[in-house]
């Protein structure tokens, strides 16, 4: 499968000869090296690097390739320059990977979320490295006075077999920057190759593991000044503030009001903290204060609501429902949660009277740039964003409020300042998961058959809690998918894998709960709908069937789904963010509770780019899903968050992680992302394996609090 | 606001902090040692772990004025050339995700093997189930401490 690409010219921006001599191209996202063999040259010295490019080469051979997207743990840094460095027959030793700061005169899409980069840029990013690649030959074909058709490359080098020379990248770089760029580039066979589907490492490990400063909050310039700020809780605003005693206290620069926050501003943390803490602050009411023993009463109101919105309607569903011979429901329920990134929210900014100067963790660096312009009245091009290593985000920094509360205390008090937030800060702070309640209805006839099915999402600040397109839709001939939210002041956002990583718990274990009623096993209840969704489709069907069995197939294959003893096993199998991942939990009971030992997971993301951070994406899901499914919840009295930090909000431990085995369909099909996907299911293989191992079901989260686990920590 | 004298990682420090300082902040904004991270304040996470005379030590809650002459120890001073066997393994295994947790991981781990230096999977569970990783990166965190275990 060899692909002509007729690339786009915008895409390649120019080409010019590197400081020092070298090739620098410019592309949407790229960049490869190349060399010499032996050693691996990281340590010569590049020539200074032009920054309007994102691929240079230099004389010794040293390819640097910029990042340009926001690496928050998904593994972008590394994967990102692999795909590259493929098509440019890089020799990966000597390939230098750097960050990339906001430039979106250069680059696309500077954002980490919705599992969207490697989709976005796979092509981008392999024309990126096959022009490069062609220019070198060119170069060498020309100085031997040979046809390029007659030469090759391999690991950094241009080799010309039928006079046995060969010319290393580094030699080259040079001439083949004056070469002409190829309009249509020719791009490897799938099978060619060589870098991409192997086991590479974190770029960024020899730093990680030596403790060198690469986060927001290792940050630091000069004279910089550490701001913290009191925030109001959901539903109030700023009455009064006495800052005397924090004034006073030692380090203290300033106290200042921001909105209805109070920034405490000093010269180091520990001081900061303190007198953030010796505030006396008067809280006013400023909306609804509410609980979650309110929101448990309005869930029950809107899911008895006349007045909602419909997502999609097939068929006739009353009719159905009157005609069926066994009607099933249930409710599932999931908390809000915070993101818990461990890295709490925190950014630098310097507002200086024509620009300002941003660094920090964002996921989306470009919509920190354009709050902070509009809010000074600066354009654009005057604010620059200098990304850092995030400490995980799970969506937390897609929102840009920390950032813009950095560029506010700097302004007010005039000089650099890091913004940090504590742990409490972070925790109730403000944007968290949705808490929603699902009402789910489904109808046999006579012969088992699903022929009407009902689902109803009830949220709070969540918009459409459903997904109407997913599965089953499409292999239902009559259904009913309807939303209704409830506008709160406890502020929401999208959180890792938004919307599903509830909504598929409830479906999944849901259609587990049908498959039981219609006598059939689940997966074999499954198989029957996609067959047909396929072959009689009801409505749109937006997931490719035969993709979605094949992650069934595998993951029962590799769990011997239903010959296992000893075990119970729960199957759940989801579509979300264009990946398909099935999963199979195995759960035994132990003194009486049901304890998770096992999870299968199979995936269909396309093709691998690097296995490493494939399987740790995959695991990463599996044990973010199951932690809290089983232990994450946020509650409220009026207002004010009951968890503050993680001695009374459990994340998951070592301790409680079951064995992962992860699988990977096998294809030649472009890569979808891998940051979210094999989330959702997590939740409900687990409890459909609980049910299998108990009898019990399982219909809120978190598990833990729920009566199979009582007595459970 | 006093003056402290630290031995920090082989080396004499003099610092002025105020007396209940923890010892994070210090290395953090006195020292400019950022290796160490702070995630929750209270002992909760484990990613401000350093070793206080060898022993795995929650850094964010020890006052700087307790520390006396301790030998303090963080994961700038854990090895020379970041060859420590928990550090090589912990590259082998391609532990990290978002990185963040490691060193007070590795901290830990470190701290775990000096102390028995073949531990079975149960110490292994025991010790580093005080560590939280947000990224769920524990079995390789599991692996990496027995693949340490093999290295000299």
């Amino acid at each position: 499968m060899s692909s002509q690409l007729n690339h786009n010219r915008r895409n390649f921006l120019k080409i010019a000869a590197a400081t020092g001599g070298g090739l620098l191209l410019g592309f949407n996202w790229t960049d490869s090296e190349a060399a010499v063999s032996g050693a691996p040259l990281k340590g010569v010295a590049a020539p200074a690097i032009d920054f309007n490019s994102y691929l240079s080469i230099n004389p010794q051979g040293v390819i640097t390739i910029l990042s340009p997207n926001p690496e928050v743990g998904q593994g972008i840094k590394t994967a990102f320059p692999i795909i590259v460095a493929e098509e440019l027959d890089a020799d990966w030793k000597n390939v230098v990977v750097e960050q990339a700061p906001l430039d979106t005169q250069k680059f696309e899409r500077q954002v980490a979320g919705g599992s969207g980069s490697i989709p976005h840029s796979w092509k981008r990013l392999r024309v990126a490295g096959a022009t490069a690649r062609h220019m070198l030959l060119e170069a060498a074909a020309k100085r031997w006075n040979v046809s390029a058709s007659d030469c090759t490359t391999s690991k950094g080098f241009v080799l010309h077999a039928a006079s046995k020379r060969k010319l290393s990248y580094g030699e080259l770089a040079t001439e083949a920057s004056k070469m002409p760029v190829p309009t249509d580039v020719k791009l490897k066979e799938i099978k060619d190759f060589k870098l991409i589907g192997q086991t590479i490492k974190n770029v960024d490990n020899p730093g990680i593991l030596t403790g060198k400063p690469l986060f927001g909050l290792d940050f630091h310039r000069e004279g910089m000044l550490i701001g913290m700020l009191q925030r109001p809780a959901f539903g109030y605003k700023l009455k009064s503030v006495d800052s005397a005693a924090a004034k006073a206290m030692p380090g203290i620069v300033n106290v200042v009001t921001i909105n209805n926050s109070v920034a405490v501003v000093g010269k180091s943390t520990w001081q900061v903290k303190k007198a953030k803490d010796a505030l006396k602050i008067e809280w006013e009411k400023d909306g609804n204060l509410e609980s979650t023993s309110d929101h448990n009463r309005i869930f029950k109101e809107m899911l008895d609501s006349p007045t909602t919105t419909v997502r999609r309607k097939d068929g006739d569903v009353e009719t159905a429902f009157k005609n069926a011979a066994k009607v099933i429901k249930a409710e599932y329920q999931c908390p809000f949660l915070p993101h818990s990134p461990l890295e709490p929210m925190n950014f630098f900014a310097h507002v200086k009277a024509d620009s300002a100067e941003l660094v920090g963790p964002s996921q989306t660096p470009e919509a920190a740039r354009n709050q902070t312009a509009k809010l000074l009245g600066l354009p654009p091009e005057k604010v620059s964003v200098q990304l850092t290593r995030m400490g995980g985000g799970f969506g937390r920094r897609l929102n840009t409020d920390y950032a813009i509360e950095a560029v506010q205390v700097s302004k007010a008090v005039n000089a650099p300042v890091k913004v940090m937030w504590t742990r409490e800060d972070d925790m109730t702070g403000g944007i968290y998961r949705p808490a929603v309640r699902y009402r789910f209805e489904a109808a046999l006839d006579a012969q088992n058959n699903l022929i009407g099915y009902k689902l109803r999402g009830a949220s709070i600040n969540a918009g459409n809690a459903t997904r109407e397109d997913n599965f089953p839709s499409g292999a239902v001939e009559n259904l009913l998918i309807d939303s209704i939210d409830h506008k709160s002041p406890i502020t929401t956002g999208p959180w890792r894998a938004p919307i599903t990583n509830f909504l598929a718990f409830a479906e999944q274990a849901f259609l587990d709960e049908v498959a039981q009623a219609a006598d059939k096993d689940p997966v074999q209840f499954r198989l029957e709908l996609l067959d047909k969704a396929k072959q009689k489709p009801t409505g749109k069907v937006t997931y490719d069937v035969d993709r979605m069995k094949g992650v069934i197939q595998l993951a029962v294959e590799k769990s011997g789904w239903g010959k296992k003893k000893g075990v119970s096993q729960g199957f759940s199998v989801y579509f979300s963010h264009r990946s398909y991942v099935a999963q199979i939990g195995e759960v035994v009971v132990e003194k009486g509770k049901p304890v998770l030992k096992k999870v299968y997971s199979a995936a269909d993301c396309g093709i691998v780019i690097n296995q490493s951070g494939a399987q740790q994406q995959v695991r990463g899901c599996v044990v973010d899903g199951i932690g809290h499914a089983m232990y994450g919840n946020m509650t409220f009295k009026d207002g004010i968050p009951d968890q503050k930090n993680f001695n009374d909000y459990k994340l998951i431990r070592m301790n409680e992680i079951p064995e992962i085995d992860v699988h990977f369909v096998q294809n030649e099909i472009d890569p979808t992302g891998l940051g979210e996907p094999s989330l959702p299911p997590a939740g409900a293989a687990v409890a459909n394996a609980i049910f299998k191992a108990t009898g019990k079901r399982l219909y809120n989260q978190p598990f833990v609090e729920t009566e199979v686990f009582k007595g459970v920590s | 606001m006093a003056l402290f004298k630290l031995q920090i990682n082989g080396k004499s420090y003099q610092t002025e902090a105020e007396a209940d300082t923890p010892l994070l902040w210090v290395l953090r904004d006195n020292l400019g040692l950022f290796g160490t991270k702070y995630g929750c304040g209270i002992a909760q996470c484990g990613a401000c772990t350093v070793h206080l005379n060898g022993e795995a030590t929650r850094s964010c809650m020890l006052p700087v004025s307790a520390i006396g002459t301790s030998k303090v120890t963080t994961i700038e001073g854990l090895s020379k050339n970041g060859d420590h066997p928990v550090q090589k393994a912990w590259d082998e295994v391609d532990v990290a995700q978002c990185g963040y947790c490691q060193a007070g991981q590795i901290m830990t781990a470190a701290a775990l093997l000096k102390r028995k230096p073949q531990p079975t999977d149960a110490e292994i569970e025991a010790t580093m189930s005080g560590n939280i990783c947000r990224c769920g990166t524990y079995h390789r965190i599991k692996e990496a401490v027995k693949v340490a275990a093999t290295k000299k």
